[in-house]
């Protein structure tokens, strides 16, 4: 996919109308995710319910297309899934970046597919995957 | 393609390419990359060290390169310039020998906000190793530094001074005279980051009141990996050595040395000697095309970015309003696009620019932008580039999803 089709995909729906923008009170969990080479800075909110499940998750802050749009459709594919099938999706998403996932592991990845080609550009790698690393983290320092 | 100036640089022959990030580094034009190539291709041998006729003409080769340097900057003495791998490390070697062995508790290190932090990171070492203060001189959103902010910022328990001359952020140039003057009044010690100076303007130690002023040959038209330290003389021979090791030393016994004179005191393991020499070869370049030149194209470039830039819609630049002080640099921000997507979105015209914080992340929480985008010109630019870069420019909001 040309640089021009990934902005029209991911930023039309995600960028500039997100469905989880925002904040809510009394999360189960709350981080800071930031890219110190370009100043992007979101926040990640997650209410969790006891059994594991992501009842609701929001993020703020702000950065470029590619990160916003990119944590948008993170927050699109997780909620209302348990922590487990969340950090599946996001080790998928981490392979995918890289170029390495399976069909399989594509398929999980729904919409976020359409972040594939950030692969060929080296310097939104880390723009990409802000929000589910800030993800990943939250899960990493809060285990169960 | 009609631009003289592109003759000698091979890589920018291919007119489907704009280079714009000449404050990251500039292209080497072909007698840079040939006097390298010779310098391997005939003479090649460590020099200083045999006594043989390649270590001569090699070590002939990097003193000539030395004085070359000095003459540049109008140092009284070669052995005044130090060759290390860049700016950064010039700054470092300055921090770690004379930084830590004068400044004390109790003792003031001045920086300005508009330092890079290559010019940053090491007064904060120095002040948290030796409880000094770390203070800074404050600009206006223009870049501007007042008198007060120079008499105010500048203690008189201050021990070293610490300056850009010209900012990578705003092109602007930094009152260096008058920052040195007050720096000299309370008995401190001034640094001069030349980095961003030396590519655009003639450069005299004696005037600025330097101390110290460092530059990295690479933002020179010189290769990557060569740089310069200038110090004062006295400075350098009440210095220690930064680093430890061959070359550098008079003699050695088992639990002792004597080290050698300035400035192979300070230039320790085998040096970049064919680095030198294309830094050589790229002074004589730059004063072949004359820095009046440089400066003229530069201007009218800045002028004519700025006048575009200032016609679209939702655009706007930082720095100073009058164009020909912006030494080549034009940063901006376009509203609700992050600078990253801009320089995306201008990559895939083949149009090269520079976003994010620009290593300047102080300055740009002072100036309460998040990140912005950055085009830095050289003499080699010309005025087509700049109008397809403004056409470019304006597409930017559209492919994001904005309806204008």
């Amino acid at each position: 996919m040309e640089t021009k089709d990934i902005y029209r995909e991911i930023i039309n729906e995600h960028n500039l109308h997100p469905s989880h923008h925002g904040e809510i009170s009394n999360p189960t969990y709350e981080m800071d995710g930031v890219n110190p080479s370009c100043g992007d800075k979101i926040k990640l909110q997650f209410k969790v319910d006891d059994s594991g499940i992501i009842e609701d998750a929001v993020f703020s802050g702000s950065g470029c297309a590619v990160s916003q749009a990119s944590c948008d459709i993170m927050l699109d594919l997780v909620i209302g899934k348990s922590r487990e099938e969340s950090e599946r999706i996001t080790e998928a998403f981490m392979r995918m970046i890289k170029g390495e996932a399976s069909d399989e592991e594509l398929e999980i990845l729904e919409e976020a597919e359409a972040l594939a080609d950030i692969a060929h550009m080296p310097a939104r790698v880390k723009c990409a995957v802000l929000g589910w690393r800030t993800m990943e983290k939250i899960f990493k320092e809060n285990r169960q | 393609m009609t631009n003289i100036f592109k003759n000698d640089f091979e890589i920018l022959h291919d007119d489907k390419y704009i280079y714009f990030d000449n404050a990251a580094t500039t292209q080497r034009p072909k007698q840079v990359i040939n006097a390298v190539s010779e310098f391997y291709r005939t003479i090649n041998s460590n020099p200083l060290r045999g006594l043989y006729k390649w270590s001569v003409k090699s070590t002939a080769a990097y003193e000539n390169a030395r004085s070359k340097v000095a003459e540049f900057i109008g140092a009284e003495d070669s052995s005044e310039i130090i060759f290390t791998r860049n700016s950064t490390e010039s700054i470092n070697l300055i921090a770690h020998s004379w930084g830590l062995s004068n400044i004390k508790e109790g003792d003031n290190i001045t920086v300005t906000i508009l330092e890079h932090h290559s010019n940053l990171l090491p007064w904060q070492m120095v002040s948290r190793v030796t409880g000094a203060s770390l203070t800074f001189i404050e600009c206006s959103s223009d870049g501007e530094i007042s008198d007060e902010e120079i008499l105010n910022k500048i203690p008189s328990n201050t021990k070293l001074v610490s300056a850009a001359e010209i900012s990578n952020v705003l092109g602007v140039r930094l009152p260096i005279e008058k920052i040195s003057k007050r720096a000299h009044e309370v008995g401190a010690v001034m640094v001069v980051d030349g980095a961003q100076s030396a590519p655009h303007k003639p450069v005299d130690v004696k005037a600025l009141g330097a101390d110290f002023f460092v530059f990295s040959g690479h933002k020179v038209m010189a290769p990557m990996g060569i740089g310069v330290l200038y110090g004062k003389l006295s400075l350098l021979e009440s210095m220690p050595p930064f680093l430890l090791g061959g070359e550098m030393i008079e003699s050695v016994s088992r639990y002792d040395a004597v080290f050698a004179p300035v400035p192979e005191k300070f230039e320790a393991g085998t040096v970049n000697a064919a680095g030198a020499v294309g830094l050589a070869a790229a002074i004589d370049y730059v004063e072949n095309i004359g820095f009046d030149i440089i400066s003229q194209r530069e201007e009218k470039l800045c002028r004519l970015m700025i006048e575009g830039i200032k016609t679209i819609p939702f655009t706007k630049y930082f720095g100073s309003r009058i164009p020909e002080t912006h030494s080549g640099i034009v940063t901006f921000n376009i509203e609700g696009c992050h600078p990253h997507d801009v320089s995306s979105i201008l990559d895939t015209e083949n149009i090269c620019i520079r976003a994010g914080q620009h290593c300047a992340q102080p300055l740009h929480e002072h100036l309460g932008i998040p990140a912005s985008a950055r085009a830095s010109m050289y003499f080699y630019n010309d005025e087509s580039e700049v109008e397809r870069f403004l056409e470019a420019l304006k597409k930017v909001r559209s492919w994001l999803g904005y309806g204008n």
